[in-house]
């Protein structure tokens, strides 16, 4: 499959779609890619301008948790259109073919559009350090597939917080040496499209602007679209005027739980997690988990696996315990009261030997 | 299966309208200098909702407060599109929906008229041959599918 | 740029163990010693009991003497206003309330945010007076040492860098958030080396004075 020459424009006309429809399209594409509705008319321009990209997904350790959350959308209709109007040439869970077939269609797609095409990579993989055997595809290690694919990649999106940043493979002890996909890849531009698994409507939105603009989003410190990983999910979370007037759920079922206070006592990681859920929210607007009365999990930041429990407040420490204190307070109470009973002999045994002393002896050493 | 049966259900009555999350009202505030704006120099604002963290209950106040105007349309394009106007003149919502009907998108439009109700100007140009043909043809011309 | 999860999770994990056990070690090596070293053997007749009037002091040094007042109203009062502000911002604000119940398994009903932050915005300038008063007044100025100021900078940065997290003043929050976590650790870490031991030692002293003084049969 080659990358058409028609421009989308052109295609959505051809599937019939009026100037309304178009319209309508870059209007959900907009509230999709959370940029402000005045820039309507401009990505109307650039999505008529804009041409088919040819796209390779390659699954490494993940639970495909990814692509169920980008197909679970209901096929609405924009979506639907986002991922027509890409050419998705591989992807295991999605395409029909299946061994040496699959693999040689991958082969000839990177080929045939070196340099162009957008690989989008979901799970965790071994690092080139550990044993590639952990995870293959067609006999092939993970690393390896991965290195040749970038080589003629034009940019590389990492979906998932597996792939972004090591998510559950990469939890403590991990056994396959898993690494991020930004770990491996310099030299070309990745974005890391965090979340387990992320909200779909931000992986739609970043094919979308990558789509209408022809490059990647402004980009955070972890090489995630500020336009949806900007703002923390405390800082847009409805249940905030109860956390600033101080009113908490302190058990799943008290009085406070039921009728919706802040869940900062239940082990909400709200504050440290940068996210789009909270306006986005889940099955198409429908909830998201604070709303549903369950606690923010902090699932697209690094290593949220092993940041403390999920139901231990944000301010309770990780590793250290009440036995923690008692131990080191044994400890201490045993050397200071070693201490301490040497320097009472001390004492003792100099009032016990102490010699006295005449004011013309003082006055003779001073 | 038989035993799933016997298991009690009990039914929760939500909470009512007293759990006040108080998220519609700086939308309200938002409208009013996009009227101010509308008035004085004929801008118009597209707000789109979906960005804003409405909790439960909300959306269903602001719309409720915004009330009913007399305007109300469909747009059969890509799928419905349901235009309403609001009790206040120059308010719109315009909740586009997908052909199952599930909301794609909902903007609140200050504005004369919503955008999606204009005929666009690149369907003007070729509406004097659209005509022509019907004329020509002097049956019923295939319709553009929307 | 260092990465502020990572920085996160190493000062609520290893660091704070590290911080806890150093202080608790050294606070138990201060108070033993100060226990089992002991006084020294007063040989004169006791003129009352010790116990009463020690317990006794240790509540009513809580309020200056007229001298003291008088003498320095500024210590008192300023003095007064930081330290409540700060026992407030440290043990009724609902996360370190979770952070003591984690630990200690002990809890109590906290204040509403917006006090809290209140008493710590009050708290903060509280404690810029009163290094002020330290640079400024003679006495002061002169009997200050290196560990008079280092322990009033680990106090006001430790409130500081609450409140900068508090309000996100500092982003990421993880950054800003593991700031306020190493200061406290640094200053749980020092303790037991400076005087801020006369947190745990001031009752102590204060019962000393108490009982040395009603073995005399003085009012204390």
């Amino acid at each position: 499959m080659t990358v058409t020459d028609k421009t989308l424009g052109e295609r959505l006309r051809e599937h019939g779609i009026s100037r309304r429809g178009f319209m309508k399209f870059c209007a959900a594409t907009a509230s999709m890619m959370a940029l402000p509705p005045s820039m309507i008319p401009a990505i109307a321009a650039a999505l008529e301008k804009a041409r088919r990209p040819s796209v390779i997904w390659l699954s490494f350790q993940e639970c495909t948790g990814c692509t169920e959350s980008l197909t679970r959308s209901h096929s609405p209709t924009v979506e639907d259109l986002i991922l027509s109007v890409i050419s998705l040439d591989y992807h295991h869970t999605l395409q029909a073919a299946a061994g040496e077939a699959a693999e040689a269609a991958r082969e000839q797609a990177m080929q045939e559009n070196h340099g162009e095409y957008l690989l989008i990579v979901d799970g965790s993989l071994p690092g080139p350090d550990s044993n590639p055997g952990y995870s293959t595809i067609a006999g092939v290690s993970n690393y390896a597939m991965l290195m040749e694919a970038v080589e003629g990649a034009a940019a590389v999106v990492a979906v998932g917080t597996c792939a972004a940043f090591g998510g559950l493979p990469e939890a403590s002890p991990n056994p396959t040496g898993a690494v991020s996909v930004m770990d491996l890849v310099k030299d070309k531009p990745v974005i890391n499209v965090s979340g387990c698994p992320p909200v779909p409507m931000v992986i739609t939105g970043v094919l979308a602007h990558y789509l209408t603009f022809g490059r990647l989003p402004e980009l955070d410190q972890y090489h995630r679209p500020l336009a949806f990983f900007g703002q923390s999910i405390h800082d847009r979370c409805y249940r905030r005027p109860f956390y600033d007037k101080g009113l908490f759920a302190e058990t799943f079922d008290d009085e406070g739980a039921k009728a919706g206070w802040c869940l900062y006592r239940l082990g909400c990681k709200g504050p440290s997690t940068y996210n789009a859920c909270a306006t986005m929210r889940w099955n198409s607007g429908t909830s998201w988990p604070i709303e549903s009365g369950h606690p923010c999990l902090g699932c697209s930041e690094p290593r949220f696996w092993d940041a403390g429990s999920f139901y231990a407040p944000l301010s309770v420490p990780t590793d250290a315990s009440g036995e923690t204190l008692l131990a080191a307070g044994a400890v201490g109470a045993a050397i200071g009261g070693a201490v301490a009973t040497l320097a009472r002999r001390k004492v003792k045994t100099e009032a016990a030997s102490r010699q006295p002393v005449t004011v013309e002896e003082l006055e003779q050493k001073l | 299966m038989s035993g799933l049966h016997s298991i009690p259900v009990r039914v929760e009555s939500d909470p009512g309208p007293h759990t006040e999350h108080g998220n519609a009202v700086p939308i309200l505030h938002e409208i009013r200098h996009a009227l101010g704006r509308l008035i004085e120099s004929d801008a118009e604002t597209r707000i789109d909702l979906n960005a804003i963290p409405f909790g439960p209950g909300d959306e269903e106040r602001l719309v409720g407060l915004l009330g009913m105007g007399e305007v109300s349309a469909s747009v059969e394009a890509l799928g419905p599109t349901r235009v309403q106007e609001t009790a206040v003149p120059g308010v719109w919502l315009v909740d586009y929906r997908n052909a199952e009907g599930e909301r794609l998108a909902l903007h609140l439009e200050v504005a004369a008229i919503p955008g999606i109700l204009r005929t666009q100007r690149e369907d003007l140009d070729t509406a004097i041959a659209e005509l022509d043909a019907r004329l020509q043809s002097g049956q019923a011309a295939p319709r553009l599918e929307s | 740029m260092i990465d502020p999860v990572d920085f996160l999770l190493l000062v609520k994990g290893p660091l704070f163990v590290w911080a806890l056990a150093i202080f608790a070690l050294g606070l138990s090596v201060r108070i033993l010693e100060i226990f089992v070293l002991g006084r020294r053997r007063n040989f004169a007749e006791p003129r009352a009991g010790e116990w009463l009037p020690g317990l006794r002091t240790m509540l009513t040094r809580s309020v200056a003497d007229p001298g003291t007042f008088q003498r320095a109203p500024f210590n008192v009062i300023v003095g007064w206003i930081w330290h409540i502000g700060f026992l407030i911002a440290l043990l009724l604000f609902i996360p370190h309330i979770e952070l003591i119940k984690s630990l200690l398994g002990i809890y109590w009903p906290g204040l509403p945010n917006p006090i809290v932050d209140l008493v710590t915005a009050v708290t903060l300038v509280a404690l810029v007076a009163s290094l002020v008063h330290r640079l400024t007044h003679p006495v002061k100025k002169r009997i200050s040492t290196f560990e008079d100021y280092l322990v009033w900078a680990l106090t006001f940065l430790l409130v500081l860098t609450g409140y900068l997290a508090y309000h996100r003043i500092v982003n990421p929050y993880p950054l800003a958030l593991g700031l306020h976590i190493l200061t406290a650790e640094i200053f749980m870490i020092l303790l037991p080396f400076t005087k801020l031991t006369h947190i745990f030692t001031a009752l102590i002293a204060r019962w000393y004075n108490g009982a040395s003084f009603g073995r005399r049969g003085v009012q204390s």
